[in-house]
C-alpha cells in the first residue's frame, strides 16, 4: 500500500521555527488482530541539517499530528520531515519556512 | 446549621470545576482542531475528484454542485439545494452519487456500494466531502428555500425533526430540543433554533478523534436514527436529506468551519 498523504506547515516565530506535520498511518497495535504496523523513526531536517530524531511506538495514534520547535531559523528555510516505520515503509514532506 | 455551612462550602468547589472542566473541554477541542487529519481526507479528496474513474473513464471535474460545472468554491454552504437536472433537492452526497452516473457512467449501485468507510479504508464520498465541504470554510451557511420543492422539502426536514417513533418513543428534538442538556461531556444543541444549529451544522462532517475516520452528514444523521432505535434510514433518501436541509436553512447566516474535529 503506497503511503498515504502527509501535510506540514513551518512557520517563523520570534526566535524559532514551529514545524506541525500531519502523516497519514494506521499505527496498527498489538491490540488489534492484524500485522503491527507502526511508524518507528521520524527525522526533521533544518536546510538539510538533521535537527530532531524521534524513536516512536505503538503508544502513538492513528495519524498522527506532531509539533516541533526548532531554534532559529529564517524564512524561506527547508524543513524536511521524513518517517519510516516497521515494515520498510517511509514518506517525506519537504517546505519552506513561511 | 453546620451540616448546612458545609454543604454550602463544598457547592462552592463543585461549581467551579465545572468550570474549569468546560473550559479544559474547550482547550482540548481547539488542540484536537489545530492540525486536524481532516486535512489528510482534504488532500485524498482533492486528488479523487480530478481523477478519471468508471466506464466513461472521466473525473468529477465538471460536476454541477449548484454553481455551475466545476464551480467548488462555496458550494458546500448552499447546499442542499434544487437541481433541475434531477428535479429533486440533493445534498452534497446524493448530488456525488448524480454526478458520478452522469459524468463517470457509473451505476447508482456501484457508487453507493459503501457509502460508509471505517479506519482502514475510508469510502470514496468520506474522502470527497472532506474536500468539497474545505472548500466553503469561512462562507456563510446560505442554503435555499425559494423553489417550492425547496421549501416542501424544508418543511418535510421540520416535521422529520419532531416526529416521534420508535422503541423508545423518540424524535430528533428529545436531544436537541431543551437548551443546556448534554449527553456526558457532550453538550446537545438545540438544532430547532439558529444559534444551536449554525453550532453544530458548520462543523459537520468532521474528523473522529475516537474512530480515525471523516464522518458525513448522511452518516450523522444516520447514526443519530440508530441511537434512537428506529430502523436504519436508506442512504440519501428524501427524508434524510429533507433533515439535513432543514438543519442547514436553520443554520442560515453561521460561517462554515469543516471539516471539523471532534472527541
Amino acid at each position: 500500500m503506497a503511503a498515504g498523504p502527509m501535510k506540514m506547515r513551518a512557520t517563523l516565530g520570534s526566535g524559532y521555527t514551529d514545524v506541525r506535520v500531519l502523516m497519514t498511518h494506521p499505527m496498527t497495535t498489538a491490540q488489534s488482530n492484524q500485522p503491527l504496523h507502526f511508524i518507528q523513526n521520524i527525522t526533521v531536517k533544518q536546510n538539510g541539517k538533521t535537527v530532531v530524531e524521534a524513536q516512536i511506538s505503538q503508544a502513538v495514534s492513528r495519524n498522527p499530528v506532531f509539533t516541533f520547535r526548532i531554534k532559529g531559523g529564517a524564512k524561506g528555510d527547508k524543513i524536511e520531515v521524513s518517517w519510516l516505520d516497521n515494515k520498510g515503509e517511509s514518506n517525506k514532506i519537504e517546505s519552506a519556512v513561511a | 446549621m453546620s451540616r448546612l455551612v458545609v454543604l454550602c462550602l463544598s457547592l462552592i468547589p463543585f461549581t467551579v470545576a465545572a468550570q474549569d472542566a468546560k473550559k479544559e473541554i474547550e482547550k482540548y477541542q481547539q488542540m484536537l482542531g489545530e492540525g486536524s487529519p481532516a486535512e489528510l481526507w482534504e488532500l485524498e479528496g482533492e486528488a479523487l475528484w480530478k481523477k478519471p474513474q468508471g466506464p466513461s473513464n472521466a473525473s468529477l471535474e465538471k460536476c454541477d454542485l449548484g454553481l455551475g460545472a466545476g464551480k467548488v468554491p462555496g458550494a458546500y454552504a448552499r447546499l442542499p439545494r434544487y437541481f433541475k437536472d434531477t428535479d429533486q433537492v440533493q445534498d452534497l452526497e446524493s448530488r456525488l452519487v448524480s454526478c458520478m452516473s452522469a459524468l463517470q457512467g457509473r451505476s447508482r449501485a456501484e457508487a453507493t456500494k459503501r457509502v460508509f468507510g471505517n479506519a482502514d479504508t475510508p469510502s470514496e464520498l468520506e474522502y470527497l466531502v472532506a474536500w468539497i465541504v474545505g472548500q466553503s470554510r469561512g462562507h456563510k451557511m446560505a442554503a435555499p428555500v425559494s423553489h417550492p420543492k425547496e421549501r416542501a422539502s424544508y418543511e418535510l426536514g421540520k416535521k422529520v425533526f419532531f416526529y416521534r417513533a420508535g422503541n423508545w418513543d423518540f424524535s430528533c428534538a428529545s436531544c436537541h430540543g431543551e437548551a443546556d442538556k448534554r449527553i456526558r461531556m457532550q453538550e446537545l444543541p438545540v438544532l430547532s433554533e439558529p444559534a444551536g444549529a449554525q453550532l453544530a451544522y458548520t462543523t459537520w462532517p468532521a474528523y473522529r478523534v475516537s474512530s480515525s475516520q471523516l464522518k458525513t452528514m448522511q452518516w450523522r444523521i444516520n447514526d443519530c436514527y440508530r441511537q434512537m432505535r428506529f430502523p436504519e434510514p436508506e442512504f440519501a433518501s428524501e427524508s434524510t436529506i429533507a433533515l439535513t436541509h432543514y438543519l442547514a436553512v436553520t443554520a442560515k447566516g453561521g460561517a462554515y468551519r469543516g471539516p471539523g474535529t471532534k472527541r
